[in-house]
């Protein structure tokens, strides 16, 4: 049987009445095991304005490497009231932060490690369909040298996808179009 | 690790571009560089699980939330959540939310010059059974203006948002209603390319779900993204 999907639409200017109750900011609660990251930034449209009525959703292993999915099938703990998922709503200015743990490493298709990294879905208004990026982590050079996916962009765009250390704080900013525009992905 | 079963590529026309000019803000927020097509890895075929513990079973009732009952028809809307391969997707989150019968929302960048109802709040959610169904109780959304073009009004519209098994399922859209004679002009509705599956957008009447005297059935049933291989299946 093939059935057609349903089409993508925006989540337009009120998305939060649908969305805020599962607004999740700090997505590695107590007990749960690894280095604790904050991660802010703003989300920027094309004309350099931040983009107040977004969200990003984050999906992520945990300090393992081991996803909480049932098709996560390696042999590596899960602490219990680990999810791994984040949503993030933007401010009056564009701004977001949350906070989390590192996540460790988890294997590409090709039997090889990928770099730790954090899974983003962006939503807005006047974005009819969401967009997908990674966020990897600055101070992990060796790992994000030999990343298969990273490999794919194009090296002059791969900061976009790497914050930069800031105070307390890692930096990242998605920027929707120009001068350092956000590498987005298409799976 | 077993072999990553992927997800096939959306079938095209079905998903609607990022840069689509009748909906004036995409122009600003479309990306401008071309995606990069990585591989799918285990981090985009799992995602976030939500089960029966995560909501109230009343949640999904939206005309019970305050002390009154909302203005407006009251409606049942049902339908199943399936795959691109016909398949359920049992125990997975629902989310919606919706104007108010007059085409209002309680938002307070909403300044439509209709009332707002006391008694409704318009957000509901739920989690399919294992045979993917879900079933929502809610009044019948108003259309209201909005500032796209010359005298643009979106048609009555309710909000989905839902995850299936994985980052890669993951899919907002909206339901709409049938013979509204706004639709076709409606960016929202004629950005999906693919005849039929703009159409999947519309619920139907559904005679079967309808309470007598009590409430209109509206049945929509949602298609996410199906697997790249599935299991064999016997030949009829």
């Amino acid at each position: 049987m093939s059935l057609l999907a349903t089409g993508s639409q925006t989540v337009g200017p009120y998305l939060h009445i649908g969305l805020k109750w599962l607004t999740t900011v700090d997505i590695a609660g107590k007990g749960i095991k690894g280095e604790r990251v904050a991660i802010a930034g703003r989300l920027i449209d094309g004309d350099g304005n931040g983009v107040n009525d977004g969200l990003i959703e984050i999906w992520q292993a945990n300090s393992q490497g081991k996803y909480a999915h049932p098709e996560d099938t390696q042999k590596k703990p899960l602490e219990k009231g680990w999810r791994g998922f984040g949503r993030i709503p933007t401010d009056a200015k564009g701004g977001f932060r949350f906070t989390t743990i590192k996540p460790g490493r988890v294997p590409s298709p090709d039997g090889r490690l990928q770099a730790p990294h954090l899974v983003v879905a962006i939503f807005m208004r006047g974005m009819l369909r969401q967009l997908a990026t990674r966020i990897y982590f600055p101070d992990e050079a060796a790992a994000n040298a030999e990343d298969p996916i990273l490999k794919l962009v194009p090296a002059a765009r791969r900061t976009t996808l790497i914050p930069k250390s800031k105070g307390k704080a890692l930096e990242w900013n998605i920027v929707l179009q120009g001068r350092n525009e956000t590498v987005f992905f298409d799976y | 690790m077993k072999t990553i079963v992927g997800y096939r590529r959306y079938h095209p026309g079905t998903q609607p571009d990022y840069n689509y000019p009748p909906y004036a803000s995409t122009q600003k927020r479309c990306p401008t560089q071309p995606l990069v097509l990585p591989p799918q890895t285990l981090s985009e075929i799992t995602g976030p699980i939500f089960g029966f513990g995560d909501v109230k079973p009343t949640d999904n009732d939206l005309t019970r939330q305050h002390k009154g009952d909302p203005i407006g028809e009251r409606i049942i809307v049902s339908g199943r959540v399936l795959d691109e391969n016909g398949r359920p997707v049992p125990h997975t989150l629902v989310e919606i939310w919706q104007a108010n019968s007059t085409g209002r929302y309680p938002h307070p960048t909403d300044q439509h010059n209709a009332p707002l109802d006391p008694n409704f709040s318009g957000a509901g959610r739920t989690v399919t059974d294992a045979e993917g169904r879900y079933r929502f109780i809610t009044i019948r959304p108003g259309e209201y203006p909005w500032r796209n073009h010359y005298n643009a009004w979106r048609p009555a519209h309710i909000h989905f948002s839902l995850f299936g098994q994985a980052f890669l399922t993951r899919m907002v859209t909206q339901m709409y209603f049938p013979g509204d004679p706004l639709l076709p002009y409606d960016p929202m509705f004629t950005c999906i390319a693919n005849e039929a599956a703009r159409n999947r957008l519309v619920s139907v009447f559904d005679w079967e779900t309808t309470i007598p005297e009590q409430a209109l059935g509206y049945r929509f049933d949602v298609v996410l993204r199906g697997r790249e291989q599935t299991p064999m299946e016997k030949m009829p």
